[in-house]
């Protein structure tokens, strides 16, 4: 058997080799075009040839080696079942079919998933609102490690009218000092529901509160960087993020290269046990409105989360409740004005794949603080499989300058094809 | 053999601890115990998915930021089992050390046997398959000795000075299993060929490990629920094969599992298929202890064949 093994394995070198002689961009093929080598010349580069071939020989010799050992070793160690155990586990062989040299170049490749979000709507609209078919947005995601030092991510949203980048950023996850630090276009980390990609978020649409007071359809998302700090202690999970933008959002717009925008961000987490959990949060968002050249808004927001999710039935049943609430001080030229604004939602899984919801909005305008906005939503939730899902959304709306409210039916399909992204959390 | 290795290990223990101990986190209870069979009182271990629940969907808790944040050595499963959560954990954690790739990171699947790598083209038309083979691998008793070797030579690199002890808890470890085995292998030996059907794909190393059959699965594809055409399918294979057991992991609803044995006169196995998965799995051992007791005890009640 052996004897057997070690012939084929000359019989498949002397093809490999003779197989990769060739394409390859021969030795000889160096020397100058058209110049006549003398023979010194070509003894040499013979000589040069016969060196590569043999390095060549011995690590590709070596390579089968390792692997013959490797396979034998396995076959050695494959459990039948009678045998007493090997004292010493002898490595088993490569258990991932190694990659055909055309597809190597693939290995580095970012992981890649891209997201659809159609969206259909059905009754009364307050003013524009979500056209009746539309396919909202396809997000692409390319995400991979840069180096032994960062990681980069990226999220383009295509939709019919434009390209965007939602999200790109490096993170560098090994600082010293233990600041997880991201650089680049990001969403601002105020709040909870302001970080949240359309495909996360348990709705159709984005709360009230976001289209009132932080930055409308989509929120707040800006160039800047971020640092991130746990703050050691021994009760419970602390984070501090600070932020810095230049200011260029829905919010914010810097008149100057100097007014630049911040974020401030402090996250609390508690276990209560082990299926339910608290997280709390504080943000502020401070910056330049550009409605004058120095007219500044500033931002205050508190989120708390309840969530209940049991470990051993996990898959079929959670609980999450969850509120935000945001008040806004935006500087005009005759003075400044409050505006608060916030929602609440209540979310219980019934079954492994359904998942219903409720939510009420409640949200005054941040240039106009007498009129005030209310809403309230029930939403249903199929999930097929993790990578797909259907939502209804019966949402009724009352602006504060309309006579009636408007009642609405939005219905969501939402696909993901490519990598397996993180459950969201 | 046995004799001088038990004696090192009595003067190693007797010894103090050299350094300070390793700080390590895995993901399920059965890498921490491996890890505590191998580590001994030189290492100090936390896992982060509970044996009674579903590794697939473990939610990426901060608290576990805190645990990975001081870790000095992270034991993953691998094979994607944890895709949907460690990622972000590790990303958060700001701990250079366990980063994929950086020393304090374990990718326990790489010195074991893997079954059912997938051959060919793969598409989620087919569930949620695991590109890398099948991540359940530690449910054949040869594979955990595989994981302690390497997370023993791993914490001896970590911590040379522990070199020797590690070495004699994993050559004591590697005693009992030895002999476990023999006692599983003789439990089982006259059920060679046994069919049986399981839930979720968990068990293909342990099924082969222990020569049993399995002709089918109540999910109809990896990761997506039963649905009623597959579940009569399954019901009339059973029947036409006379399959009497059918074995569910403790995390999954047992209505479909009890309708089918109503109508194949099967019975029901809740087959825990991780360390603290029960009460009395306290470690690997106790694991396929209890696995293998609890499932020969219900093939001879139902006189399955």
């Amino acid at each position: 058997m052996r004897h057997r093994l070690r012939f084929l394995t000359g019989l498949i070198l002397t093809g490999l080799i003779l197989a990769a002689l060739p394409p390859r961009p021969t030795l000889a093929g160096q020397a100058p075009a058209g110049a006549n080598p003398s023979a010194d010349e070509r003894v040499a580069l013979l000589r040069r040839e016969l060196d590569a071939l043999r390095q060549e020989y011995a690590t590709r010799m070596a390579a089968i080696e390792e692997k013959l050992a490797a396979i034998e070793a396995a076959r050695a160690a494959a459990p039948t079942p009678a045998a007493a155990a090997p004292a010493e586990p002898a490595p088993p062989p490569p258990a991932v079919a190694q990659a055909a040299p055309a597809t190597a170049s693939k290995v580095f490749n970012p992981d890649m998933a891209a997201i659809g979000n159609f969206v259909g709507a059905a009754g009364e609209s307050p003013g524009g609102g979500e056209p009746s078919l539309n396919m909202q947005e396809a997000e692409l995601s390319f995400q991979a490690v840069v180096d032994p030092y960062a990681r980069a991510d990226f999220f383009v949203t295509l939709s019919p009218e434009e390209v965007a980048l939602e999200e790109g950023y490096i993170t560098f996850t090994a600082l010293p000092g233990g600041f997880l630090t991201k650089v680049g276009r990001m969403r601002d980390a105020f709040g909870k529901v302001n970080g949240m990609h359309p495909h996360t978020m348990p709705w159709v649409d984005r709360p009230l509160v976001t289209r009132n007071l932080t930055g409308g359809e989509d929120g707040l998302a800006d160039a800047g960087i971020s640092v991130a700090r746990l703050i050691p202690n021994p009760w419970l999970f602390l984070e501090a993020t600070g932020q810095v933008y230049q200011g260029r959002s829905a919010i914010f717009q810097a008149p100057t290269r100097g007014d630049l925008a911040w974020v401030g961000h402090l996250r609390a987490y508690q276990d209560l046990g082990e299926s339910t959990n608290v997280d709390l949060g504080g943000s502020i968002a401070y910056g330049h409105n550009g409605l004058t050249a120095d007219t500044t808004t500033r931002l205050l927001g508190v989120d708390a989360t309840l969530r209940w999710k049991p470990l051993r039935r996990s898959i079929y049943t959670h609980f999450l409740a969850r509120g935000e609430l945001t008040w806004s001080r935006a500087e005009e030229e005759a003075g400044s004005l409050g505006a608060l604004g916030g929602y609440g939602y209540l979310e219980y899984q019934f079954a492994r794949r359904w998942t219903g919801g409720v939510r009420y909005d409640s949200s005054e305008r941040a240039l106009a603080p007498g009129l005030r906005d209310t809403g309230g939503s029930f939403l249903v939730t199929f999930r097929p499989s993790e990578f797909s899902l259907v939502r209804a959304q019966y949402r009724r709306t009352s602006l504060a300058d309309a006579d009636q409210p408007f009642n609405e039916l939005l219905f969501q399909l939402q696909f993901a094809i490519g990598a397996h992204g993180a459950h969201p959390f | 053999m046995r004799f001088p290795s038990v004696v090192a290990l009595a003067l190693l223990a007797a010894a103090p601890p050299t350094g300070a101990a390793v700080n390590v986190v895995a993901t399920t209870e059965d890498l921490a115990d491996l890890t505590r069979q191998v580590g001994g009182d030189r290492v100090k271990v936390e896992a982060i998915a509970r044996g009674y629940q579903d590794p697939h969907f473990v939610e990426a808790k901060p608290s576990f930021i805190l645990k990975l944040a001081k870790a000095d050595l992270l034991v993953a499963v691998g094979r994607e089992l944890e895709v949907g959560w460690l990622p972000p954990l590790v990303q958060q954690s700001r701990n250079s050390r366990i980063q994929p790739g950086a020393d304090g990171y374990l990718d326990a699947s790489l010195t074991v046997r893997i079954l059912e790598i997938p051959t060919g083209q793969i598409t989620r038309a087919m569930g949620d398959v695991h590109p890398l083979g099948n991540p359940h691998y530690w449910l054949d008793p040869g594979n955990g000795r595989h994981i302690a070797k390497a997370i023993a030579d791993k914490l001896s690199r970590m911590a040379p000075a522990d070199a020797a002890y590690f070495a004699a808890r994993y050559a004591d470890f590697d005693r009992r299993l030895a002999e476990a085995e023999k006692r599983w292998d003789a439990l089982m030996a006259p059920y060679k060929g046994l069919k049986v059907v399981t839930y979720h794909r968990s068990w293909p190393n342990f099924v082969d490990r222990f020569g049993l059959d399995v002709i089918g699965y109540v999910e109809p594809r990896p990761g997506i629920p039963p649905s009623p055409g597959h579940t009569l399918d399954l019901i009339a294979e059973m029947k036409r094969q006379g399959v009497k057991i059918l074995i569910v992991e403790p995390y999954f609803d047992l209505k479909t599992p009890n309708s089918i044995a109503r109508e194949t006169g099967a019975r029901v196995l809740v087959l825990p298929p991780s360390v603290g998965g029960d009460k009395d799995i306290t470690d690997f051992i106790a694991l396929f202890d209890h696995d293998v007791d609890l499932l020969v005890r219900t093939i001879k009640e139902t006189g399955a064949k």
